[in-house]
């Protein structure tokens, strides 16, 4: 007997927009509630009915047996608005209990849906007491799982992916794909190939490509292939351009200041808005703070790389108290934290010297995510034991293996830092480091909703980008 | 009226809230029966609202059917800005129960036209039925919402002024600084909450003592515009023991003897 009116209802409400209506259909009255997120709850007097029913826009007219009539919504949007509730955000640099609210992919201001909009929330999400901190950004790693950035593989795109969707289990909502030392040819070939792209459910966003190399020195050239490396002629775009080919994609260089004509270098980068950072260098405090003041701004794995700190010249360390830092300007650091490249207790010199400079990336190379044992990789053997990769038969470490949750739990036991701390090093430093925290590496309002649910921990439990969950444990 | 103390600013928080949980939950709001609630901002009212989110997330009470209108806002002031009303009610009350936006009605402070918007809002009230309770503080001045003294007692809402005295008190918000505090105010007239079916003002703090003896043992006064509920037939004060050091022993002993009757209205319905 409801069904008839029930249905016109229905094919009624399906043309229309309204919240709350009064279904008369004598002798019973039904009272209806429409939320935005198109779910339809009749109660009757008697029992409830669900119907889940598509937009609904326009203006509602009396039809015969049925009246009603509502204020339209004056939404901004229509789309579906998601609460997570009973949770902690990292929000003013600070965990608070506050509810995240996310419409269309960003991070939505409540109050102003409230006010502005008469909006509430279509759905809630329990999230049980967790922490809610933004997605991580790993601005240096080389590969993983079996996959080598840096090889011109005959499916880099695919390497670039299946990595991608594989850091989402750490946390890891965006990152810059590194490629080290290669000859140029290799840089013509892969660089197009890494495309800049956003992350969603097939994996992590790339924000861009780090190239780490060629331009950097001999003497602290690491395990980079020393008959690549490059100097400047006269630092200008040509010379860029000849050995890398492109320079969209690219979202990173490091370079060694001291190499003659950097300066033209860092200056052509700087004003493409590419982050130059200084590593794999030999030069002295003076010389990295000249490439400072011509816009670079990070350095690359402290400590490893460069001139050791010594009290008479720091070198690049000596960047992290520097005098001569152009004002307003910050200069970030990166640092691997997992409890090998670096000792704890330089760890804890450089945090303490420079707290909101702090970058943790992993350095992982492709070794990353594969099982212990041994393992063939390219032209190499490795042996993976815990977060130790060496080269097969030595106690040579062959790159860091550790993944970035793993570094942030690492870098708050070893720093004794807060956890609030710990995560904005993996978050927003990265963030602001790139030039993009208006858009990534927090939880404002307006910003991309890339972010992670964690316990107590600091274990990643789910991983959301653009407000989707993409990974859960 | 009923004259309710409480040993401190606690257990009047805790009173208040239970009455207007016990009120509603009588009144047994639904979808065409909406409970009209006025509401008040400042520090007096904050233990109470922290209470009644309290019971809403013991599943005690639902706002769903409730319909709010508060008592004032600043004029000029950004809704957003941090000391705005509509901030204080949203991060201290709204975000935190079950009331939808289209329930719950601020003052708008940047409205094009403020007489139409002031007009508009005794309107909403009579659209609304009328409110049921209103909830208040008194200033020390013994004003209640932006009535300062010399406020006609039959005043609806409108624009004022706001008295030196009131600049200065407020100016904690603005970070001392007397140039940031707005001057002028939307607030409900004296009038306008004497409408209300029952009224209830909260009243903690010694600094409140002299407003309160004002207002209840003394003359109905413009001066003390609070004065005006002694011609209201259902008025509740509930005070804290600091807040009646300036009344007779013996008031407060007649009150104090009755707390018996007064707490039944509060117990678990």
């Amino acid at each position: 007997m409801y069904s008839y009116s029930f249905l016109s209802f229905v094919s009624a409400v399906l043309a229309h927009d309204w919240s709350t209506c009064i279904l008369a259909t004598p002798p019973h009255q039904l009272t209806v509630r429409v939320t935005r997120c198109t779910d339809f709850l009749a109660n009757t007097n008697e029992r409830s009915i669900r119907v889940r029913v598509c937009e609904l826009k326009g203006v509602f007219k009396c039809r015969g047996g049925i009246s009603g009539e509502m204020p339209s919504n004056k939404s901004v949007s229509d789309a579906p608005i998601t609460q997570f509730v009973n949770c902690r955000i990292l929000k003013d640099h600070k965990l608070q209990w506050e509810d995240l609210w996310v419409r269309e992919g960003k991070i939505l201001n409540p109050e102003k849906l409230f006010f502005d909009e008469e909006g509430f929330a279509d759905h809630k999400v329990d999230c049980e007491d967790k922490i809610i901190a933004p997605g991580f950004i790993d601005v240096q790693i080389n590969g993983g799982y079996g996959i080598d950035f840096s090889q011109a593989s005959s499916d880099i795109r695919g390497g670039v992916a299946l990595v991608a969707k594989k850091i989402l289990e750490h946390g890891v909502t965006s990152f810059c794909p590194t490629l080290v030392t290669s000859p140029s040819d290799i840089y013509h070939k892969v660089i197009p190939e890494l495309r800049v792209q956003d992350g969603g459910p097939e994996g992590a966003g790339v924000l861009g490509i780090h190239l780490e190399g060629p331009f950097i020195s001999e003497e602290k050239r690491g395990a980079h292939p020393p008959k690549f490396l490059r100097t400047f002629k006269a630092g200008g775009l040509a010379d860029l351009m000849e050995i890398y080919g492109h320079l969209d994609n690219v979202a990173m260089v490091t370079l060694a200041p001291e190499l003659a004509n950097s300066a033209a270098a860092i200056h052509e980068l700087s004003g493409r808005g590419i982050a130059v950072s200084l590593g794999h260098s030999m030069a002295d405090l003076s010389q990295a703070e000249e490439a400072v003041q011509h816009g670079a701004k990070f350095i690359t794995h402290l400590f490893n790389a460069m001139l050791p700190f010594h009290h008479r010249d720091p070198g690049i360390v000596g960047l992290l108290t520097s005098d001569r830092v152009p004002p307003g300007r910050t200069v970030y650091y990166g640092m691997i934290a997992d409890g090998i490249h670096t000792h704890p207790a330089a760890l804890r010199i450089a945090h303490r010297a420079h707290p909101a400079g702090l970058v943790l990336v992993t350095d992982a190379v492709m070794a990353m995510g594969l099982p212990p044992g041994r393992h063939t990789l390219g032209q190499q053997q490795i042996d993976i034991q815990g977060l130790h990769a060496y080269l097969t038969g030595t106690t040579t470490l062959s790159g860091s293996i550790a993944t970035m949750d793993m570094c942030v739990r690492h870098f708050r036991e070893a720093s004794g830092c807060t956890v609030e701390a710990a995560l904005e090093a993996a978050s927003l430093h990265p963030a602001q480091m790139l030039g993009i925290s208006h858009r990534k590496g927090t939880l404002e309002y307006g910003t991309d909703a890339d972010f992670v649910v964690l316990d107590d921990t600091l274990t990643v439990r789910e991983t959301y980008i653009a407000g989707q969950q993409v990974w859960r444990k | 009226m009923k004259l309710i103390i409480l040993d401190d600013y606690e257990q009047v928080s805790e009173w208040t809230a239970k009455y207007i949980r016990n009120r509603i939950k009588k009144f047994n709001p639904g979808p065409d029966r909406f409970f009209t609630l006025g509401l008040p901002t400042g520090s007096t009212p904050l233990g109470c609202y922290k209470k009644l989110i309290e019971y809403h997330k013991k599943g005690e009470i639902s706002f769903q059917y409730v319909k709010t209108f508060n008592m004032d806002e600043y004029v000029g002031l950004p809704r957003d800005h941090p000391e705005s009303y509509h901030s204080f009610m949203w991060n201290n009350f709204f975000k935190h129960i079950d009331i939808r936006a289209e329930n719950a009605h601020i003052l708008d402070g940047n409205a094009s036209n403020l007489e139409k918007e002031c007009q508009d809002f005794e309107a909403k009230i009579k659209a609304a039925g009328g409110i049921e309770l209103f909830v208040g503080g008194i200033g020390p001045d013994g004003h209640i919402a932006f009535n300062e003294p010399g406020s006609s007692l039959v005043s609806r809402t409108r624009v004022k002024t706001l008295a030196m005295d009131t600049i200065l008190a407020n100016a904690r918000f603005f970070d001392g600084d007397l140039s940031k505090v707005p001057t002028m105010a939307l607030t409900v007239g004296v009038g306008t909450v004497m409408d209300a079916r029952e009224v209830m003002i909260l009243i903690t703090g010694s600094h409140k003592a002299f407003a309160l003896y004002k207002a209840i043992e003394e003359g109905v006064n413009h001066m003390w515009t609070v004065s005006a509920f002694q011609q209201h037939p259902q008025t509740v004060f509930v005070c804290d023991e600091d807040a009646t050091q300036e009344l007779r022993v013996k008031t407060v002993k007649y009150f104090k003897g009755i707390m018996d009757v007064h707490n039944k209205m509060v117990e678990e319905p």
